[in-house]
């Protein structure tokens, strides 16, 4: 892409952040962070397999170099500053390190080299690990809440909310069983639910808005606005460029790692949909 | 108005900081405005306050694990109570009935049965904490908690594994003519001893089986040589009474931690096991191994809590 220097002065991040007289504080510092993956066992093919080579490797361990090791940069050098009542979206193709730099804000994975500094704790909204497909829908309701840090009593109050929100109960008394009896839609509904329960201070987002049917799809859009109401600050990470228009003001492009792009949602999906060819 | 970069720029040029001060450094805004690093590790205290504040999805956790391993089964929850009992017998029938141990000991089914399942409880939560961070990094990757949620909830999970297999045992004692006794009443205080050293154990092996996973290939055989060295199937003061090994064999035999519990929860359900056949100071060792363990485990667990997650 063509890389026009622009003035800093010109580079403002977001049309919500602009007209305030006082500038927003920020939320989310990100400051040249790389994140690396470390895979074991994933040696050169030749190398791999045979018993003879791996002793090998674990003996020259103690040299110093890994050989046993492969690593995978997803997140090279990225800088940018997030402000309080900003929804950043993050795109790039696959494997471009946007859900590895999400994890990275939310404290999750370790970074190699930089620094993230957030403003309290920002959470990402997702339950689906916590969940058991072996477990009733409202069990799963209780143990996803409590996975993400709410009291007993929380649960208590909200749990049918979260239940009728998610809608399995339309269609018959899904929530008192087990949730691998459920449709994929059905179980990607009652995740978003559970993880849209909470209110967060830093709200981080990936591809949720692309599960269940479209009445769910509008349903689970107002939710988002409304946990960005409440939230400081939201980030988006979604292969729809839809979604990404109608929920982010600031668009922060990741490709092989690198940042980009970074500015104003208008611009950068421009730039984004002429990479990919075209509006995916 | 599109800023592109192609490398990283060192100083700040989004809005806010441009109008403050463009050569200000991202660790001085993030400071002035308060911000912390991001999964940074917790003191001490407040590792010990989060995890307090989470014992509910300690409990849940472990009894959600426990209800779905029998869930697709069609004995469903039957299987609790089964497969430690079907654990039993095989050993019965290998060491009880083939290699005749059970004429040394009096009382053999009982005392072969509740050193099955006092020895699995360890057994168990040993491996169940090797694969705690390593098996549950989905987990570890999405959400906030404190780590040592995970071993100690595993161990909880055993833990009420155990006391479904207790309530056979209870079954299979009075079968076998033991009459209840008051002794019984020693029973909850040793298992919590034995579940506190389970817990550190757990704990410590979560650290090393989340650093370097092939801890989890060797500890079958690890706690295989524990198992035969613990006086599951055996009479350890009848071994040893034949043979004329070192002192410090002895003292290590006795001090064993494994032993120190089984021993301890035979003396409370078996009256046949009197006291003079349990090793001298043997409460010492179980609450020492306890607290050991369990602060030791701890510390150290706590020490690496901001690495866990990594691949």
């Amino acid at each position: 892409m063509d890389a026009a220097e622009a003035a800093p002065e010109a580079s403002a991040p977001g049309t919500g952040a602009d007209p305030a007289p006082t500038a927003p504080a920020p939320t989310v510092v990100v400051d040249a962070v790389d994140i690396v993956y470390r895979v074991h066992g994933a040696g050169p093919a030749l190398a791999r397999g045979a018993a003879t080579p791996a002793l090998g490797r674990i003996l020259r361990r103690r040299g110093g170099a890994d050989a046993g090791v492969r690593t995978v940069h997803a997140v090279r050098g990225v800088t940018f500053t997030a402000l309080r009542g900003e929804a950043v979206g993050l795109v790039g193709t696959n494997g471009s390190g946007k859900s590895t730099l999400l994890k990275a804000i939310a404290g999750l994975l370790p970074v190699e080299r930089g620094h993230v500094y957030t403003d309290g704790r920002p959470s990402l909204l997702g339950v689906n690990a916590a969940l058991m497909n072996d477990l009733t829908g409202e069990r799963n309701v209780r143990l996803g809440c409590l996975a993400m840090g709410m009291s007993p009593e929380q649960i208590q109050e909200r749990g049918p909310g979260i239940v009728d929100f998610s809608g399995i109960d339309d269609k018959g008394d899904f929530s008192t069983l087990p949730m691998r009896t459920y449709s994929s839609g059905m179980a990607a509904r009652l995740r978003f639910s559970i993880g849209a329960a909470m209110d967060h201070d830093v709200l981080l987002i990936d591809e949720a808005l692309a599960t269940g049917d479209r009445a769910f799809q509008q349903r689970s859009q107002a939710r988002i606005r409304a946990l960005r109401e409440r939230a400081g600050t939201v980030f988006l990470v979604s292969h729809n460029n839809k979604s990404i228009r109608d929920t982010c003001d600031r668009v922060l492009w990741l490709e092989h790692g690198k940042l980009r792009l970074d500015g104003p949602t208008a611009e950068v999906m421009k730039e984004y949909e002429r990479f990919t060819g075209g509006k995916s | 108005m599109t800023l592109a970069l192609d490398k990283p720029p060192r100083a700040e040029t989004t809005a806010e900081a441009a109008a403050e001060s463009v050569t200000e450094s991202a660790a001085d805004l993030a400071a002035r405005h308060g911000l912390t690093v991001s999964g940074a590790r917790p003191s001490l205290p407040a590792y010990v306050r989060e995890l307090w504040q989470r014992r509910h999805f300690v409990t849940a956790f472990a009894t959600a694990k426990l209800t779905a391993q029998y869930s697709q089964a069609k004995l469903g929850q039957l299987w609790q109570v089964m497969t430690p009992l079907l654990n039993a017998a095989v050993y019965y029938f290998i060491f009880g009935v083939l290699m005749n141990t059970k004429h040394d000991v009096p009382d053999y089914v009982p005392f072969l049965v509740t050193g099955v399942f006092v020895f699995t409880f360890t057994q168990q939560s040993a491996l169940a904490g090797t694969r705690a961070v390593s098996g549950s990094l989905g987990l570890v990757r999405a959400l906030h908690f404190p780590r040592a949620a995970l071993p100690i909830s595993y161990c909880l999970q055993q833990l009420q594994q155990l006391l479904f297999s207790l309530c056979a045992l209870l079954a299979i004692l009075l079968c076998f003519g033991v009459p209840p006794a008051l002794s019984w009443l020693l029973a909850p205080p040793a298992l919590a001893l034995q579940f506190v050293f389970n817990a550190g154990l757990a704990l410590v092996l979560a650290r090393l089986g989340a650093r370097t996973p092939d801890i989890a290939q060797l500890m079958p055989f690890v706690l295989r040589t524990w198992m035969y060295a613990s006086g599951v199937m055996w009479s350890i003061d009848k071994v040893l009474a034949d043979r004329d090994l070192p002192h410090a064999v002895t003292v290590l035999l006795e001090a064993n931690p494994a032993a120190v519990y089984i021993d301890l929860m035979r003396f409370a359900l078996i009256d046949s096991f009197t006291a003079d056949r349990l090793p001298p100071h043997v409460w010492a060792w179980a609450t020492g191994w306890a607290l050991l363990a369990g602060a030791g485990g701890f510390l150290y667990f706590w020490k690496a809590e901001e690495t866990y997650g990594r691949g």
